[in-house]
């Protein structure tokens, strides 16, 4: 299976949907059969890298390190197919969430563009050409964002998209100084070269600036300002895609840089940096998601502690300990997205996201209750849910590690994350909800709330189901998945391999 | 495989209990009965089977690379306990049946039930420390669904939280305690670490795993300071506190303790702290009873001694012991599960609980009255009760204790005669004396109602007849596998005249002379009631709260809502972290030759950064963007000195757009004025050139560097020869790097859409932005 599919699926689908602008049929069909291509394309991808090992392409023929190179190891594949589920449960949950001037007016090209720039960044074997799918990410997710124009969503666009530029100047001027030292962009390239080079500590020096720029993008304390302030306030299906998503590119970057780039001095002081940052993100993170009164503010906060976890396993830099970050990231992009979905579905009863006018939905909506227990446990790490595999995982090389400040943190973070579930459980689906009319809060770009037709529930109803059901999977037949996230992290933490994918035995 | 099926078949049916309720009726809670009947009869098969140590297994691999398993094993103390889970369980469905007949949720009712089933029997029957901890967690959370069942009531939604962030707080110090054990041990499986019992107790992190262990089952068997959450537990429906919150899920801890003792007990750390915290609770929970008017109160806190007396056997770890916390176990089980059950059929009856409001209920509830006195009798250790052979025996081991012999005996007798008087308080006070206005109007409970607890105190005595044969071949397994050995026991009512004889009936006396001064007793123990206010239920709740405000202050300070304090921690981040870097590896600048400033070269950069001064000082924007101008057409100055023309031309074309775009966005912004004060502008003009120091000094650094030769070079030489193009610039946008563009080409028209898209489609609704 070509390397460029993954890239060329949501390209050509964004494309074709934007030359079908006058037809919203054509524009749904090409949304949603676009997603389950990728989809496709994703479990090829994988099953490919399965069989074959790290695949590598030089685009146009151009050698690496010359030209600009895709590359596709374990965590690279796995984290495509799961661009894949969650676009495409995404995309027919839209169907129905999005409203129809929105979904008119360019709401699958952009999703699409997003998908593209999400798949091509964990793709990308070459620096800048991270960079590029980065802008195309931002751009795609700016958009999205903003569209709909309500107030709200203007001032968290504004704040999303000017934090996420600082993190933008900041990559590419850190390419540029990495580019004046090493002469090259080829992210293999610049590994092997980093090697042998005289004065490693410039580099090191330079790590944090990278740091800095993908932190953002991924959220870690304390720059993840942007997003609480912003995923709240789009449709959920972009909400949903966002907090499934987004965060991973930053996260896949930095365990990407982090390992093949940066890894190559004696006990590199960045990784205690990033362990204690890590600590700080789940700890700020789960504080923040037990006083918020907004559901999907709940969430966000509760993504940012997740991507603590994720952090936590590049920070503690074992085998075990990357492979338990790369369970998280399969968990949580499955959890997050599906966690974001059912908020979306309790807005669209009751109209309201705020915890204190939500209320009664376990007798209204028993189904969505049941969802919700299911995916709100599994992100409190409660057995045998996918989460708890995956802090199981981190917890026990944390241990093994000597880490036992970091675990305890880990563990107290996880109970916190159970009293932010609860406390949603309790407000929105078991107490009575309030005597009061409650005033409807409106989205834009959003489906209004109130009655839905059967066809809408459906299609509202399956991706939820879609993706619970895949929480419970990734719980109970973890084994499988552990051996994938194993065999990535194995490849993670020996990048010769990698280094000789891209660039042949030649040196 | 047959275990496992046994362990899941509750959790497999529980999803069609709303469908069952739907067909079978008020026979619901029959049919939902015969799950747990036939587990217990599926498993009374084993019964005299178990005695040597024998055991049957049962192992699947989850993720055995971190030892993850589900493994199962059945010997004597798990039997024990899986018959106990079944047996009462099949019981209080059918009582449930009646308790609650007519409730809309009856169906959800009993598919938490039933999912509590499946948890509890894991429990009992793990293997493997994980899937210990799965199950562990799962009865938390069935637990959390069952108390908060009328989720309507405020109370029962906080007490259900109250219980949730308890035993889950202490489940997670037991996982981490868990997996402490498994890496010191070299697996999880409880058999194997036993076997490795010597190594595992001489390392240096046993204490720690020890104690982690120990706040787990401390939590969940409510043992002083964590015993705060079970009387508010109580807010669940009758059976639910009879079943989880009396005879199951409370003793999961002990459960635990008694499992795990041969691996972790013998030393001083286990003894002294497990026998300790056992026999403080032991004390507590009989003093607090006095402080509760609420039939229901008064057993949760008779519940707590029970598990704290349990506890502290478990803790002093001889055989005498360790038989009389089996005995005690079964005895509790029988006598407090009818106690439970009655007072959900007083509850019914006469809609009330409290004492108060409660007597001569014998007039109207004869037979409830008569159940009551039964499972009282044993509760005080009366003989023929069973409950006899259970004091006694725990006496006895108290008496023989190893060492504190005399401080235990003596909280031991304290706590005896407060039971007994306890005792009277749940089932003399309210059925004997006069009919109160609430007794009168109060009816004979329905058939259910009765006829459960009717079988579990007719249970009580029976096996306080003919121990041998009833209780013995249940109790023997079950201390052969704590113990480790097969333990002949012999279970009599008449020891003669011993010790333990003497004050059992001290006990009993006392206990009887308190009781009918109770309500004096009373008011001595109200006082305990203002030190509730330091105790560990208020710690809880200030907890809470200190959390909650602690959350709030940290959540407002970091994310303040302001764009501007955002980018200011970002730049600080970067300056303070690249410039700690360098601090740390210190500068080292490569000495390069140069050939010297020239005249023009200085020029260039000082005008570049005059207009940088006087971009940022100028108070007219239009000057600022003049200013900002002249820096970006000084940059291309630089650009055509230092050889690339090209370079300058597109720095000077998107210099002149950019310039057009704010003049024309001017017409749209408000009257400019400085809102910061002198203080903000100066740290922000110290961040600022912060991170331009920073900056310089990162490329100063990097370009010292040279030892590989660019790529660019490559580019140079194959322009013409492979990619047959001379203008390199646009060789390497189109060819070499051509995936680069068109992710360019299509960042440029998703802006472009984007901004059609908002012109569109907002603005007419009022052009917001």
């Amino acid at each position: 299976m070509p390397l460029i599919l993954p890239i060329l699926i949501p390209f050509l689908t964004a494309a074709l949907a934007l030359l079908g602008w006058r037809s919203l049929r054509l524009q749904r069909w090409l949304g949603v059969v676009g997603a389950f291509a990728l989809l496709a394309a994703g479990i090829g991808l994988l099953i490919s890298v399965q069989n074959e090992g790290i695949r590598t392409a030089q685009i146009g023929n151009w050698p690496a390190p010359y030209g600009i190179t895709l590359v596709a190891d374990h965590f690279a594949a796995l984290l495509v197919l799961l661009v894949g589920i969650v676009g495409s449960a995404i995309a027919v949950y839209s169907l129905a969430d999005i409203d129809e001037p929105q979904q008119s007016f360019a709401y699958y090209p952009l999703l699409h563009v997003l998908l593209m720039g999400v798949t091509a960044a964990f793709l990308a074997g070459d620096i800048f050409n991270l960079y590029v799918w980065f802008e195309v990410l931002l751009i795609a997710s700016f958009v999205l964002l903003a569209l709909g124009g309500e107030r709200p969503q203007i001032e968290g666009a504004i704040k999303y998209v000017t934090l996420n530029l600082i993190s933008s100047f900041l990559f590419l001027t850190a390419v540029g100084i990495l580019y004046g030292a090493v002469g090259t962009l080829n992210m293999a390239d610049v590994a092997r070269k980093l090697q042998t080079l005289d004065n490693p500590d410039i580099v090191t020096t330079l790590a944090v600036m990278f740091l800095v720029a993908f932190g953002i993008k991924a959220a870690i304390f304390p720059l993840y300002f942007w997003l609480p302030a912003s995923y709240h306030t789009p449709p959920a299906a972009v909400s949903a895609v966002f907090a499934a998503l987004l965060t991973k590119v930053g996260i896949y970057s930095l365990i990407r840089m982090f390992t093949l780039v940066f890894d190559h001095a004696e006990a590199p002081p960045t990784f205690p940096l990033i362990l204690v940052l890590a600590g700080l993100t789940m700890l700020t993170g789960v504080l923040g998601a037990i006083v918020q009164d907004d559901f999907r503010r709940v969430l966000s906060f509760n993504a940012i502690c997740g991507v603590g976890y994720m952090m936590l396993g590049l920070g503690m830099h074992t085998p075990l300990a990357l492979t338990g970050s790369i369970f998280y990231m399969t968990h949580s992009a499955v959890v997050t997205a599906v966690l974001f979905l059912i908020a979306g579905n309790a807005h669209l009863v009751r109209g309201t996201f705020r915890l204190d006018r939500l209320g009664g939905l376990a007798r209204e909506a028993p189904w969505l209750a049941v969802a919700f227990a299911i995916a709100g446990l599994s992100l409190a790490g409660i057995p045998p849910l996918s989460g708890f595999v995956a802090k199981l995982i981190l917890v026990r090389a944390g241990l093994e590690a000597g880490e036992h400040l970091a675990v305890a943190i880990a563990i107290a973070a996880g109970l916190l994350t159970l009293y932010s579930i609860a406390r949603v459980w309790d407000a929105a689906f078991w107490k009575e909800p309030p005597a009061h009319e409650v005033p409807i809060e409106r989205i834009g770009g959003e489906h209004e709330p109130g009655p839905l037709l059967p066809r809408e529930k459906f299609l509202l109803g399956a991706p939820v189901a879609t993706l619970v059901v895949l929480v419970v999977i990734i719980g109970l037949a973890a084994g499988p998945i552990f051996s994938l996230a194993d065999a990535a992290a194995n490849e993670l933490m020996n990048p010769a391999g990698y280094i000789e994918a891209v660039l042949g035995g030649a040196s | 495989m047959d275990l496992l099926v046994a362990v899941l078949a509750p959790l497999a049916v529980a999803p069609l209990m709303p469908l069952v309720r739907r067909f079978a009726g008020r026979h619901v809670g029959d049919v939902a009965a015969a799950i747990p009947l036939a587990i217990a009869v599926y498993f009374a098969r084993y019964v005299g089977t178990l005695g040597d140590g024998q055991s049957v297994a049962f192992r699947r691999a989850w993720v055995p690379e971190i030892g993850l398993s589900l493994s199962l094993r059945l010997d004597g103390l798990s039997l024990l306990f899986v018959l106990l889970i079944s047996g009462i369980g099949a019981l209080v469905c059918v009582y449930a049946g009646g308790y609650l007949a007519g409730n809309r949720r009856l169906g959800s009712f009993f598919g938490s039930l039933l999912a509590f089933m499946t948890a509890m029997l894991g429990i009992v029957l793990a293997e493997n420390l994980l899937t210990l901890y799965v199950f562990w967690e799962f009865t938390t959370l069935t637990s959390f669904l069952l108390i908060s069942f009328e989720h309507e009531r405020q109370a029962a939604r906080a007490a259900a939280m109250q219980a949730l962030l308890t035993t889950a707080a202490g489940g997670l110090c037991l996982l981490a305690g868990v997996i402490l054990l498994g890496l010191i041990g070299g697996s999880f499986e409880i058999t194997e670490l036993i076997e490795r019992g010597d190594a595992v107790r001489a390392h240096r992190l046993y204490p720690a795993a020890v104690i982690l262990i120990l706040l787990g089952a401390f939590t969940k068997s409510a043992q002083f300071p964590f015993h705060y959450w079970l009387p508010n537990a109580m807010a669940a429906p009758t059976p639910v506190s009879a079943y989880l919150h009396s005879a199951t899920m409370v003793k999961a801890g002990v459960y635990l303790l008694a499992r795990l003792s041969p691996l972790l007990g013998g030393t001083d750390l286990w003894t002294v702290t497990v026998t300790g915290v056992g026999a403080v609770t032991m004390v507590v929970g009989t003093v607090l009873a006095f402080t509760s008017y609420d039939m229901k109160g008064i057993l949760a806190y008779l519940t707590i001694n029970v598990l704290g007396t349990l506890t502290m056997l478990i803790g002093l770890g001889t055989e005498l012991a360790a038989e009389a916390a089996m005995i005690y176990l079964l005895a509790h089980a029988l006598y407090k599960g009818a106690l439970f059950l009655v007072t959900g059929a007083v509850d019914h009856a006469a809609h009330s609980r409290d004492l108060r409001e409660l007597s001569g209920l014998r007039h109207r509830m004869p037979l409830t009255a008569l159940i009551a006195a039964l499972a009282a009798l044993s509760m005080a250790g009366v003989v023929p009760f069973f409950g006899f052979l259970a004091k006694e025996s725990y006496l006895h081991a108290v008496v023989e204790a190893p060492r504190m012999w005399p401080l235990l005996t003596f909280a031991a007798v304290v706590a005896s005669v407060l039971v007994v008087a306890g005792a009277g308080l749940v089932a003399v006070a309210p059925f004997f004396g006069t009919l109160s206005e609430k007794a009168d109007r109060a009816h004979e409970a329905g058939f259910r109602l009765w006829f459960v607890p009717a079988l579990l105190a007719v249970a009580g005595l029976a096996a306080g007849l003919l121990p041998q044969t009833l209780a013995a071949p249940l109790v023997e397994p079950a201390v052969a596998a704590i113990v480790g050995e097969p333990v002949p026991l012999e279970l009599k009512l008449w020891h003669g005249v011993t010790l333990p004889l003497v004050l059992s009936v001290i006990a009993l006396a006392a206990g009887v002379a308190l009781y009918v001064s109770h309500e004096r007793v009373r008011s001595v123990f109200d006082g305990t009631r203002v030190l509730g206010g330091w105790g560990p239920a208020a710690w809880y709740d200030k907890g809470v709260t200190l959390l909650d405000v602690v959350a709030h202050w940290q959540t407002g300070f970091l994310q303040s809502g302001f764009l501007r304090t955002y980018v200011t921690v970002i730049l600080a981040m970067t300056a303070g972290l690249a410039g700690l870097m360098i601090t740390h590896f210190g500068l080292t600048f490569v000495e390069r030759e140069t050939i010297g400033v020239r005249w023009h070269e200085g020029i260039a950069a000082g005008l570049i950064v005059a207009a940088a001064f006087v971009a940022v000082r100028s108070t007219s924007r239009m000057r600022a963007v003049v200013a900002l101008t002249i820096v970006g057409f000084g940059v291309s100055w630089i650009f055509v000195l230092f050889g690339g023309p090209d370079l300058a031309m597109t720095q000077i074309v998107v210099e002149t757009l950019t310039t057009l775009l704010f003049v024309f966005a001017f017409y749209r912004l408000p009257k400019f004025s400085i809102l910061s004060d002198r203080a903000t502008r100066f740290r922000d003009a110290v961040l600022a050139s912060s991170v331009g120091i920073v900056m310089t000094l990162l490329i100063l650094l990097a370009t010292g560097v040279d030892q590989y030769e660019p790529t660019s070079e490559y580019y140079v030489r194959s322009s013409v020869t492979e990619a047959h193009g001379r203008n390199i610039v646009n060789v390497i946008l189109v060819d070499f790097r051509a995936l680069d563009t068109l992710g360019e080409i299509t960042v440029l028209s998703a802006a472009a859409v984007g901004v059609f898209v908002m012109v569109r489609l907002v603005a007419p609704k009022g052009g917001r932005s």
